[in-house]
């Protein structure tokens, strides 16, 4: 071995002069050599999808557009075979691992022009879906065939809505299943939200409409699903319908108020959050593409907390006044009660819920509803913050800080910042949805459901004590404020 | 009080956290020409390669330094006089210290190789580094990285991610085998073949060939052969980066040598991290630990002794981590590359080649593991090595260890079987 070079000046010249600004300029995409090969499963898929979307536009634009079964193939089954297809192609020559090359540097995935477009487009959709269905209207004869077969009547929007958000969840759940394909805990949750999309939140509320009982949604639950608890619904499931209205009734009151907190003290939100919730599995799936893009700050986590916990206290607001001023004499709150039920309908149900929670996907991330506005999301959490087995483990000292965890967290946690001081990840906002255990390079995070709550932080063994002194607004576990 | 941290990294910025906790008065100052804030050095790779941003991989949000009253100051120190305890910077001045912490880290090895400083020859430890592999990489059709390792292997990756065929030149016979026992080195060579990377061992680098411009078009190697290449990694691992030492009358070997508190021979100068050299006085070799654990867990003494507390550090059982291309690998204990007097290893891989185990014990009891593909418990493999359990207990309580994902296969019962065979 010759000796290392000696140098007349203490420290290299050119280091010296080294004066990047990484701060204003960052670092951009390098430049690349073209792809060694190009990929003809992608090329002829991508065709597929072309094709379909010319004749989606065909149809959309074509006056004279009836229900059939050729159209249906033509537009959304091509596009389907199209989608599926190209996700196959693109993962199936590839060494299973993680596939984040590029990212940052996407304009589709990291808010460049794609993004822009793409976020205009859902929000428009979704503008059009709630208060200008007209405009669906020839979407919505295309697809008749498909609802006169399984519902016996013809299409409305909701069916297109329910349809699309299905093959959404079904094409990019592939995309899932193969950018996952080493990752058992990935593709068996994949399986499950796209069971339950399909099964229990399409095809069983067409048959229910076919038998003409009322479409009900077996996946959602109140606080999530409002409308189900309110006086007026409760009332027409239990008197029209009949026993199976009453099974419905009876349903969404188990699922709320017992396995709700059951089942979250026992596997965490999660269960509910990204296995069986139809906005969680959207956003599994046809958001994962965006999941990096929720904010991360301090200051995000505080706005976060502020407008979730004040939608939880409006829908109970909204559920109780609503209540009360069905079953006794409550002058005033009679008076609001029709006008605040309009008021959460319009502006959470439909404006944050939809146009934002969706729309934003290719802005603010996967997960903006269910992070910042989901009263299900934070009932559950307050249960998995303080009574539940769920945490996720640090091992030992083995985090070196890369933060590839808090990148890639859809819910906008800084997981690193409990991972590099050796702590347990307990907060309500996780959905465990486990990417920040397969993203590490150093294997230090893993979801875990223990055998009691009480060895999660210091504290957890008193629930209620830990749950009070949150409210008091004193510091607690997990505040990052305070860390030094 | 004026505490003068030289150096952002890993060590100087959990130095002066450890320091503001025990000192909430003392003014804190943290020197750095590289970047404006902290950032964490094993996520260079991933900026390159885009799947974080720059921001992304600061471990702090930028309100914590001013939270915290920790004083940033972006500037190179080129001198600093003992005498008069301060320091010359380039572009501010002088800065005078009342306790001082040297945290320059390490910088590339490069063993005096013709054309090593060429156009397109580069290690990969800065952002420094990262700037020019920005630099090189357009018009690069073929890169050589000479000496493999860990950063070998992530120069490789980042390569890679640009479509830029990459060739490793290794003096070893086996990737990494300096470190890594055969077989684990075996697997890191299938993994290799597998990601489409040449892979040239046995040969030494004789030198880097100049295009004419001062720039890089090829490498001769030992054998007088010739590969054309437009960029050359140079990752035969790193030593400190005691430059700005050197000339001052601190006392430098391989690194700043600091005694079990991280004191140089100067008073209120002291080192830690990637450029500290401990000193063993009872005759044991020094020791320099070059890993981001090391350089924390130093930083962290040190602070704590700066701050006023008596202790000497204590370097505990040695781990560490690390991911090649998809293949993770975690270390507990100290795996030697050969089996060592009185040792006995157990060794078991699946037959797809990701996933392996290796068991080392002595007849006092289990010594170190090594996994591949495989998860295992940091807390629990350190405690079996401090109880030195027996290896027949460590089989029995295998699973124990197991950090996996849920759902995956648990390898044990195939593990154990195989093992316990062994053992016969």
């Amino acid at each position: 071995m010759r000796t290392l070079q000696g140098t007349t000046s203490l420290i290299d010249p050119e280091t010296i002069d080294y004066l990047y600004d990484e701060e204003t300029n960052g670092f951009d995409e390098p430049v690349k050599q073209p792809e060694p090969q190009k990929n003809p499963g992608q090329i002829l898929s991508a065709g597929f999808i072309g094709v379909g979307v010319l004749s989606l536009i065909v149809y959309l634009f074509n006056d004279q557009t009836t229900g059939s079964w050729m159209g249906i193939l033509l537009s959304f089954g091509l596009l389907t075979i199209g989608g599926i297809a190209y996700h196959w192609f693109s993962y199936k020559n590839t060494i299973p691992g993680i596939k984040h090359d590029g990212i940052m540097f996407s304009g589709s995935l990291h808010r460049g022009a794609i993004a822009w477009a793409l976020g205009i487009l859902f929000t428009g959709f979704y503008v059009v879906l709630y208060w200008w269905p007209e405009y669906l209207d020839r979407a919505i004869r295309l697809v008749d065939p498909l609802a006169m077969a399984m519902a016996g009547q013809p299409a409305n929007q909701w069916f297109l809505y329910g349809f699309l958000y299905t093959l959404a969840i079904l094409i990019f759940g592939v995309r899932m299943f193969m950018k996952y394909r080493h990752n058992r805990y990935h593709q068996i949750r994949t399986a499950s939200v796209m069971f339950f999309q399909l099964v229990l939140a399409f095809i069983i509320p067409q048959f229910l409409r076919a038998l003409n009982e009322p479409e009900f949604y077996f996946t959602y639950f109140w606080p999530l699903k409002y409308d189900v608890l309110f006086p007026g619904t409760v009332d027409y499931l239990v008197t029209s319908p009949g026993a199976l209205g009453t099974f419905m009734v009876f349903w969404t009151m188990a699922g709320s108020f017992i396995a709700a907190p059951v089942l979250t003290y026992f596997y965490g939100k999660r269960w509910y959050c990204s296995w069986v919730c139809g906005c969680g599995g959207l956003a599994e799936t046809l958001g994962d593409p965006w999941r990096h893009l929720t904010p991360k700050t301090t200051l995000s986590w505080k706005v976060e907390r502020v407008i979730i916990y004040s939608v939880l206290v409006l829908i109970i607001l909204t559920t109780g006044v609503l209540w009360i001023s069905n079953t006794a004499e409550s002058g005033f709150l009679s008076e609001i009660a029709e006008p605040l039920k309009q008021w959460y309908g319009f502006y959470i149900g439909a404006v944050f819920a939809g146009v934002i929670g969706v729309g934003f996907y290719p802005l603010l991330g996967n997960r903006v509803w269910c992070r910042f506005g989901c009263p299900m999301a934070a009932v559950l959490g307050i249960i998995q913050r303080f009574f539940s087995r769920f945490r996720i483990t640090t091992n030992g000292d083995q985090c070196m800080s890369c933060g590839n965890c808090t990148t890639y967290c859809e819910m906008g946690i800084d997981v690193r910042a409990y991972a590099e001081r050796g702590e347990n990840i307990v907060r309500s906002s996780c959905v465990g949805c486990g990417i920040c255990a397969a993203v590490c390079p150093s294997g230090v995070l893993k979801l875990e459901n223990g055998a009691t709550h009480q060895d999660r932080y210091p504290g957890s063994d008193k629930p209620l004590g830990a749950f009070t002194t949150a409210l008091k607004g004193a510091k607690v576990y997990g505040d990052k404020e305070g860390y030094v | 009080m004026h505490v003068a941290i030289i150096g952002n990294g890993v060590t100087g910025v959990t130095a002066a956290t450890r320091i503001r906790q025990l000192q909430p008065d003392w003014k804190i100052s943290i020197i750095s020409g590289e970047s404006k804030y902290h950032y964490s050095r094993p996520a260079l790779m991933y900026i390159f390669m885009g799947h974080m941003t720059y921001q992304a991989t600061k471990p702090f949000e930028d309100r914590f330094w001013d939270d915290q009253r920790l004083d940033l100051i972006r500037d190179w120190v080129t001198e600093i006089d003992v005498e008069n305890k301060q320091l010359k910077l380039s572009r501010t001045g002088v800065m005078d210290y009342d306790k001082l912490l040297i945290a320059t880290g390490a910088k590339s090895n490069k063993f005096g190789w013709p054309g090593q400083d060429l156009d397109g020859v580069l290690g990969l430890y800065s952002l420094m580094d990262l700037r020019k592999l920005y630099e090189y990489t357009p018009g690069t059709k073929q890169a050589v990285i000479v000496g493999g390792g860990l950063i070998g292997i992530e120069l490789a990756e980042m390569l890679h991610s640009c479509h830029i065929p990459v060739t490793f030149l290794i003096r070893e016979v086996s990737y990494w085998d300096n470190i890594l026992p055969k077989e684990e080195s075996k697997m890191l060579n299938v993994l290799i073949k597998e990601q489409g990377l040449g892979l040239i061992t046995e040969t030494n680098l004789k030198e880097v060939v100049d295009d004419g411009t001062g720039k890089v078009c090829g490498i001769i190697t030992e054998f007088d052969e010739r590969i054309d290449c437009q960029l050359v990694g140079l990752t035969p691992g790193v030593s400190p980066n005691i430059d700005l030492i050197k000339s001052t009358a601190i006392e430098t070997g391989r690194g700043v040598l600091v005694d079990r508190s991280f004191r140089t021979g100067i008073p209120d100068i002291y080192a830690a991290g990637d450029c500290a050299e401990l000193i063993y006085p009872d005759g044991g070799r020094n020791m320099i630990q070059q890993v981001w654990y090391t350089g924390k867990k130093q930083g962290a003494f040190a602070g704590e002794i700066m701050a006023g507390e008596e202790k000497e550090y204590d370097a505990g059982i040695w781990y560490n981590s690390a991911k090649f291309f998809d293949l993770e690998y975690q270390t507990y204990g100290m795996v030697l590359n050969t089996i060592q007097p009185g040792e006995k290893h157990l060794f078991w891989e699946h037959c797809n080649h990701k996933h392996a185990v290796r068991i080392v014990y002595t007849d006092e009891g289990v010594s170190a593991f090594n996994f591949m593909g495989l998860r295992a418990k940091h807390r629990v493999c350190e405690r079996w090595i401090a109880e030195k359990q027996p290896v027949t207990y460590v089989l029995d309580h295998l699973e124990e260890a197991n950090f996996d994902p849920e759902f995956f296969k648990h390898h044990e019962p195939d593990i154990v079987r195989s093992l316990k065979e062994q053992l016969v």
